[in-house]
């Protein structure tokens, strides 16, 4: 047993029972974000040695150590940073729980980092629903009734899709004989000679897994909870769901059907085609139905569901490179890098966006569009960290967004998806609208009240990191570019 | 007539759509979690007929559930502590009253 490999995960939750137990003891509470942010840095320190080594399978092959993993872990550990940063100001209007708070922020990020090591069916689950149970009492941390409400739905809801999950992980079990991802590829393999499709109950399976899959991942149709959710939870809450627990579901996805189920040919081509007709469904909806929002919260929740659409282009070109070209070593590893480098961008478009919303809401006390008005006056710093956020969420360059988007875009050209990249195209427009609305009120409407907006340092620094990342990822895309194909090209397992 | 493992495949399918049911249409929170329980515990049923049939010889069937109760309980005990809260602020929990937040 070589538990060296797991010092990340290990060092993270030490750190999350100190900050409780430190939590018992000290007056001081300020203290709890930086031993969080300290413990968080520690891991991050640990992941980072350990990238480039060779992949390795631990626990009975449950969890693998291997760059893809490495890669989203210290995704999520950034993410979680930033997090914790924009939590100070919010935290401190907590009475009581603060050290439970940062404790959960903390055990979700565990959960979602096992979600990218993970490769069994088994701690899969778990792991998933670490992050999910955390998230779920995170939502509702404030008590009122809104995020009362936005949690109860959550785990309601979400506890559908985790049945309905571990249905769809039962009867794949059933029909392989074995619920580790490697074993499973190779059932699959071997059962394509009788035919696939005369085993209706694995394809049931896997569907109820892309269900259960799709809910994390507030894909349409299993996207129901997302707007209310995000509309109820506290905001810096709402931000790591939006970013690390999307990520972690695609992180997850991507891991399950392209080690799993990628050979056959017949069923990557019909997975291919699942996702590629639940992307256009979900990005047009998520564009059409965030116009017509008044809430700007509830408008970047309707943003993320169509974003998951657009990722869900690439897993889609994924399905059909596999499909149509069945030898894996001739397969460039440019569709799979594609999506990472997508969810790093949307992850930094959508920090900046949120943290310019907490910085701005944290003054005006609501979350309303119109109020916005005259930000660019009032915050021009703010207003235009907001700006920059929706250009790269919009996908225009110089910003991240766009050169994700011309990624994911010409993979799937590629495989013959033209008629999605049209739509996304034509969606891409559309959002447009909304998106630059926000830009228009902040910019050139009048303020409805004189003052300053206030920002903490924390807040400044995050913003500042985000906006930076996006700049960066725009104008130099290659060195994440880079780190993402060697974090494909080893997918160990 | 012996017990085959479709029976076990019927049984728990049964279970499942039955929980499904109840969780898509009663409104009481707490019958909804009921419901999710007896899906979750449908799996159950489906994982250890699995295990027990196709791979006689291993145990991952059996470690799945047992997993997945530990899973479950921890889900209860979450929704149930949300419920509480949610009665304390509406003194309902009636699904079909908790409805401030509406696209």
């Amino acid at each position: 047993m070589n538990l060296e490999l797991l010092l990340p995960e290990l060092s993270l939750l030490i750190t999350a029972i100190a900050v409780i137990m430190l939590d018992l003891f000290t007056e001081r509470k300020g203290l709890l974000a930086v031993v969080s942010i300290v413990g968080l840095a520690i891991a991050a320190g640990f992941a980072i040695t350990m990238w480039g080594t060779d992949p390795q399978a631990i626990f009975n092959n449950m969890l693998a150590v291997d760059n893809y993993a490495l890669f989203f872990k210290l995704l999520f550990l950034g993410i979680a940073v930033l997090v914790i940063l924009v939590s100070v100001d919010y935290v401190s209007k907590f009475v009581h729980f603060r050290g439970e708070y940062h404790a959960l922020v903390l055990l979700a990020t565990l959960g979602m980092m096992l979600m990218a090591a993970a490769t069994d069916l088994i701690s899969i689950f778990v792991a998933l629903e670490l992050a999910a149970i955390s998230f779920y009492v995170l939502v509702g941390f404030l008590k009122d009734k809104k995020s009362t409400e936005a949690s109860l739905k959550f785990v309601l809801l979400g506890g559908i899709a985790s049945a309905v999950l571990l249905f769809g992980m039962a009867l794949t079990f059933g029909f392989t004989g074995t619920t580790q991802l490697p074993e499973i590829a190779l059932a699959v393999h071997e059962m394509s000679a009788q035919g696939l499709l005369s085993n209706p109950g694995l394809i049931l399976g896997i569907v109820l897994m892309i269900a259960g899959f799709g809910f994390k991942i507030a894909a349409v149709p299993f996207h129901m909870w997302a707007p209310d959710v995000y509309e109820g939870a506290p905001t810096p809450i709402t931000l790591y769901l939006s970013v690390g627990s999307k990520v972690a579901g695609f992180a997850v996805i991507l891991r399950v059907f392209y080690s799993a189920f990628a050979l056959p040919e017949t069923l990557s081509l019909d997975w291919g085609m699942i996702f590629a007709i639940l992307g256009a469904i979900g990005m047009t909806l998520g564009n059409v139905v965030a116009i017509q929002q008044a809430n700007i919260k509830r408008m970047l929740a309707y943003s993320s569901i169509a974003h998951a659409g657009y990722i869900m282009i690439g897993l889609a070109a994924i399905g059909l490179s596999i499909g149509l070209s069945p030898t894996t070593d001739t397969l460039a590893p440019l569709a799979q890098s594609s999506i990472l480098f997508y969810v790093v961008a949307f992850a930094l478009a959508d920090l900046a966006a949120f943290i310019s919303v907490i910085v701005i809401s944290g003054k005006l006390g609501s979350d309303q569009i119109s109020d916005y008005a005259g930000m660019g006056k009032q915050a021009p710093l703010v207003a235009l960290a907001l700006t920059l956020g929706l250009i790269s969420l919009i996908g225009l360059p110089p910003t991240a967004g766009f050169i994700a988007k011309f990624y994911i875009f010409s993979d799937a050209v590629n495989n013959g998806l033209l008629w999605l990249v049209i739509i996304a195209v034509l969606n891409s427009a559309i959002s447009a609208y909304y998106y630059l609305r926000v830009v228009k009120v902040m910019w050139l409407n009048e303020p409805a009240r004189e003052g300053k907006v206030p920002s903490s340092l924390a807040l400044r620094l995050a913003l500042a990191i985000s906006c930076l990342g996006i700049l960066l990822l725009g104008i130099v895309p290659t060195i994440v570019m880079k780190l993402a194909e060697m974090a494909t090209s080893m997918f160990g397992f | 007539m012996s017990l085959g493992l479709e029976h076990y495949l019927v049984l728990s399918a049964a279970l499942f759509s039955i929980g499904l049911y109840g969780a898509l249409t009663k409104r009481s929170a707490v019958v909804i979690l009921m419901s999710i329980e007896l899906m979750l515990n449908a799996t159950n049923i489906a994982l250890v007929a699995f295990s027990r049939y196709i791979v006689p010889v291993l145990l991952t069937g059996q470690v799945f559930t047992i997993f997945s109760i530990v899973v479950a309980a921890a889900e209860a005990t979450v929704g149930l502590a949300i419920i509480m809260a949610i009665y304390r602020s509406r003194e309902t929990i009636d699904t079909t009253k908790i409805d401030l937040m509406k696209w």
